[in-house]
């Protein structure tokens, strides 16, 4: 397999992660569809993320890595094996993991920074503290301006960084992310995905980020996890070793963008071979 | 001064229309096709009001139709929103209750009268009655689509910032209810209005309302008097559905960034 500066290619299972905050125990996935058949969406996965990792999930849509996302989340039950964190079974949704949806999912009737402190005041921050903690994370996420906006009132990215401000106000262990830059343009995108990248420096989060963006995985994760054509199981992992804050220009990044690159394109070949019934 | 500007904005389509009706009305009225004893014209319909409006007769009525129809519909309210809760809670609720409703909206409130007379005798009970059973159906079957038509993202978000069982439904699920909610009870104060005018209208023996009003004029062959109750009846349904529901609605809306652009 082919090596690069910044990263290598690893066959599972090589990469080892001690004492891990988020892990996947061969876990299946069947669910039956709207005619009442079985589909296997995930099989057979088996993934470690250590603490404090930014770990990215690619894979060809319908690989089922919104499924694995949201069954860290407690969203979703897997049909087979364990979901775990920090060795125990996940039993729900709750705040130590927030989740940064596709669309900004902020509640329509609360103001910005109300969105933030509501947060907050779930897992119990006190009120006097609420105000203080929720403008900062604002400011974090350059919105302070907006506190007292309605959610309506912004862009679709300023709403992306809002609900990203939420997530993090209350003080989660683990930041899921499922392809929360897909619906915006690629200059936003671009913005947000740096804005995430300062923010996971700053904080040290273990984030799982689910993205169909090869460029994106590259740039934010310490690891990508490539799926394969449904039904979805880990075809490789490559770590991504190029020091942080990365640019997009980094020429070695973009030498592990175009390996991975290669994979992907080969499970989406998969895919569209089986949609046309070739 | 601007916000008369809106509030004529708004209004003029409507002012215009009554005045083409009430032109319309009194051409029909000099072309003496109908009888002029059963067919008044606008004048004598504005005679009869005001004559009414001075002695207090129309105030009178009024204020006892508006007590009965709010108490009757505070009523319906509050069970058809618990109602409504527990037929989304529960799909064996849903399964009955739900389905029952879906059959008793299709009553009309002039059906529940004689039941009605049979069990609490003619008279103030038995239209409050009639009230209550119009608008339940309504209501309920509204709360219940609000609460289904609550994003599930939202839902989900909910649960992940960590707002589960009770508080999951009263800081998310109901907040994210309201616009259509409010929908809803507009649909259930029109029956109600409808509730009340059927049981006022059948009822002695109760406190003189707008219904009693109409009854009583049209004994008396008073064709004027009755148009004038009619034009009160819905005068009053128009000045409530804008002023309270439409307000309500439009500021609910306009908050979340639900109301569309005015087309110029």
């Amino acid at each position: 397999m082919r090596r690069s500066a910044a990263g290598q290619l690893v066959v599972l299972p090589d990469i080892v992660v001690e004492r891990p905050k988020l892990s996947l125990r061969g876990v299946g996935k069947v669910y039956r569809n709207a005619r009442g058949e079985k589909v296997q969406a995930v099989q057979d996965v088996s993934l470690d993320v250590a603490p404090g990792e930014f770990v990215c999930l690619l894979g060809p849509s319908g690989c089922g890595k919104s499924t694995l996302l949201n069954m860290f989340a407690g969203l979703d039950r897997p049909t087979a094996g364990e979901v775990l964190i920090d060795g125990r079974p996940v039993r729900g949704p709750g705040p130590d993991r927030t989740v940064l949806f596709q669309e900004p999912a902020l509640f329509p009737w609360m103001s910005v920074v109300r969105n933030v402190e509501f947060a907050m005041k779930l897992v119990g921050v006190h009120k006097s503290e609420r105000r203080d903690r929720a403008m900062f994370w604002l400011g974090k996420v350059h919105l302070g301006r907006f506190a007292d906006a309605q959610p309506h009132e912004l862009s679709g990215g300023m709403r992306q960084r809002a609900a990203l401000a939420r997530a993090l106000a209350c003080d989660p262990e683990v930041l899921l992310a499922d392809e929360p830059f897909a619906a915006l343009d690629a200059q936003t995108r671009e913005i947000l995905q740096n804005e995430m990248q300062r923010v996971f420096q700053e904080t040290g989060k273990t984030v799982v980020f689910v993205t169909h963006n090869v460029r994106e995985a590259g740039f934010l994760a310490d690891r990508v996890v490539l799926m394969s054509a449904p039904p979805g199981t880990v075809v490789v992992e490559k770590r991504i070793t190029a020091p942080r804050p990365r640019s997009y220009d980094d020429p070695a990044l973009s030498q592990v963008v175009h390996d991975i690159h290669e994979h992907l394109i080969k499970e989406v070949e998969k895919v569209v071979a089986s949609e046309i019934g070739a | 001064m601007s916000r008369a500007r809106s509030v004529l904005r708004e209004l003029w389509p409507l002012a215009a229309l009554i005045v083409l009706l009430i032109a319309l009305w009194q051409l029909v009225y000099v072309t003496g096709f109908y009888n002029p004893a059963v067919f008044p014209s606008p004048a004598q319909v504005w005679d009869s009001l005001s004559s009414h409006v001075r002695d207090g007769t129309i105030q009178s009525a009024v204020t006892h139709s508006m007590a009965r129809l709010v108490i009757g519909f505070v009523i319906s309210v509050i069970l058809g929103t618990l109602l409504g809760i527990a037929i989304v809670a529960s799909s064996v609720v849903q399964r009955s209750v739900g389905r029952l409703m879906i059959g008793l909206q299709s009553l009309p409130s002039v059906a529940w009268l004689p039941l009605a007379y049979l069990l609490l005798g003619i008279g103030e009970s038995a239209v409050m009655f009639v009230i209550i059973v119009g608008a339940l159906p309504s209501v309920s079957l509204a709360t219940a689509a609000a609460l289904r038509q609550v994003p599930p993202l939202l839902n989900r978000a909910g649960q992940t910032l960590g707002a589960r069982g009770w508080r999951l439904y009263r800081s998310v699920v109901f907040p994210a209810a309201i616009p259509n909610y409010v929908s809803g009870l507009q649909q259930g104060w029109a029956f109600a209005w409808r509730g009340l005018m059927t049981g006022e209208i059948i009822t002695y023996g109760a406190a003189l309302g707008l219904g009693q009003l109409l009854t009583t004029a049209q004994q008396r062959l008073d064709a004027p008097e009755v148009i004038a109750v009619m034009v009160v009846v819905v005068a009053i349904g128009m000045i409530v559905d804008l002023a309270v529901f439409g307000t309500l609605d439009r500021r609910i809306r306009a908050r979340r960034g639900l109301l569309l652009p005015a087309v110029a």
